[in-house]
């Protein structure tokens, strides 16, 4: 199981974000994307997650391998903690439930609405859907918004056990996260360097 | 799918789940049409098939933003689209759910509306085998609707110009099923078009709304 990008180009609308950039990733590797706001670490995670389709470049990897988690959380406030997993789980077609509510600390909440979460609660729930897919590339998003040390630090270490037992692994993030074998991308570098002027179609609309 | 199918009805039952949005809508339009044509009772009897058929139709379209604007806001249907599902399957699921939580409960509200606007006893089993059989149609092409308007911030407007004209044929149908049934002519060929329509847009439009909802997710 391998992730292989080949001189990628992201855009952005139609302003283009990203030029030429080029990994290969296989099991056992986390790879955390770095860079100011706006450089598009966010389009890029899209692109791999299959909601984006790279404006040049070759991208090989098999769609039906990843989980993704944006910078919303999925989750569904009228529901609880455990009817949000139980969906999440019917439609990965797992029956884990129980050891990720233990894993992600959510036992104490299992019966409470979304809605009565905390932040950085709905944000653990969001993530526990990764664990709970049981699929091998997990794509994040700045996964560790809004949460305190203790469980940025759980995650860092779900993240480096997904990784230690054959998954990969590519995150967004800005903090120093706990993750040993990771290799750190600096997306600054891959700026666009011919800007095509689209000023005519978007400025005006936004 | 069927996760998906429960959880949409699940929703739909709590608070803010919009459930009976579109059955008050239509007990208000139906009630009020005594009040605005006045208590002719042969005059009401007559409009009755074409009230109750315009009053469910509209209560149906005033629902289908919440097909996917909600789980488009909160970042689930990114997720949907990324799970083994298929579009088509999420989006039929979705369907299929719009109508149990407003067509079905429009069918069997329909009856008491039908003696409150005089309609003929004759025509109480075609109102409501034309309503049953009619409102998907309404749901799954609305779920089209829903699917091509998604991430239009108040695409309402938008949503209804761009169902409306494709609801006109199941609207014909359906009323002409009732008002036939009225004047004492065989409403039956009128129904089968009817469910035509209905099985024609159950086995197309979840296709086309996966499509169109690609379009919008991957762009």
């Amino acid at each position: 199981m391998t992730i292989i990008a080949n001189n990628i180009c992201c855009t952005r609308g139609a302003r283009q974000v990203l030029q030429d950039v080029s990994f290969y990733l296989s099991t056992k590797d986390c790879l955390i994307l770095r860079g100011p706001n706006g450089v598009g670490k966010s389009t890029l995670l899209r692109v791999l997650a299959g909601l984006g389709q790279p404006a040049s470049g070759t991208l090989e990897l098999d769609h039906d391998d990843v989980a993704y988690s944006g910078h919303l959380d999925a989750v569904k406030y009228q529901l609880t903690v455990v009817e949000n997993l139980s969906f999440w789980a019917g439609v990965y077609g797992t029956d884990t439930i129980a050891a990720v509510i233990d894993r992600f600390g959510l036992r104490q909440l299992a019966d409470r609405y979304a809605a009565n979460l905390s932040a950085g609660q709905k944000r653990r729930l969001g993530l526990a859907r990764l664990t709970l897919s049981n699929r091998k590339i997990w794509l994040m998003d700045e996964p560790t918004t809004s949460l305190d040390t203790e469980h940025t630090q759980l995650i860092a270490r779900s993240i480096s056990e997904h990784c230690g037992q054959g998954g990969i692994a590519v995150l967004s993030t800005h903090l120093d996260l706990d993750i040993p074998t990771a290799k750190t991308l600096d997306l600054a570098r891959f700026g666009p360097t011919k800007h095509i002027d689209t000023s005519i179609f978007l400025e005006g609309s936004y | 799918m069927l996760a998906l199918f429960v959880r949409d009805l699940k929703l739909a039952f709590r608070s803010g789940g919009g459930f009976g949005l579109a059955l008050a809508f239509f007990l208000i339009v139906v009630m009020f049409v005594p009040f605005g044509v006045g208590s002719d009772l042969t005059l009401l009897a007559r409009i009755a098939p074409g009230i109750l058929w315009i009053g469910a139709l509209l209560a149906c379209l005033l629902s289908l933003d919440r097909i996917f604007q909600l789980d488009y806001e909160d970042g689930t249907l990114d997720v949907l689209a990324t799970s083994p599902l298929p579009l088509s399957g999420i989006t039929a699921a979705k369907a299929a759910a719009h109508w149990i939580t407003t067509g079905l409960p429009l069918t069997i509200a329909a009856m008491p509306l039908g003696y409150l606007l005089n309609l003929s006893e004759l025509a109480y089993p075609w109102l409501i085998a034309s309503l049953a059989i009619g409102t998907p149609a309404l749901s799954f092409i609305g779920a089209f609707g829903a699917a091509v308007t998604v991430g239009v911030k108040r695409g309402g407007l938008l949503l209804s110009l761009l169902v409306l004209p494709l609801y006109i044929p199941t609207l014909i149908f359906g009323a002409v099923t009732v008002t036939k049934s009225v004047d004492g002519l065989n409403p039956l060929p009128s129904l089968i078009l009817l469910a035509g329509l209905t099985m024609f847009s159950v086995a197309i439009m979840p296709f086309a709304s996966a499509l169109a909802l690609k379009a919008n997710l991957k762009g």
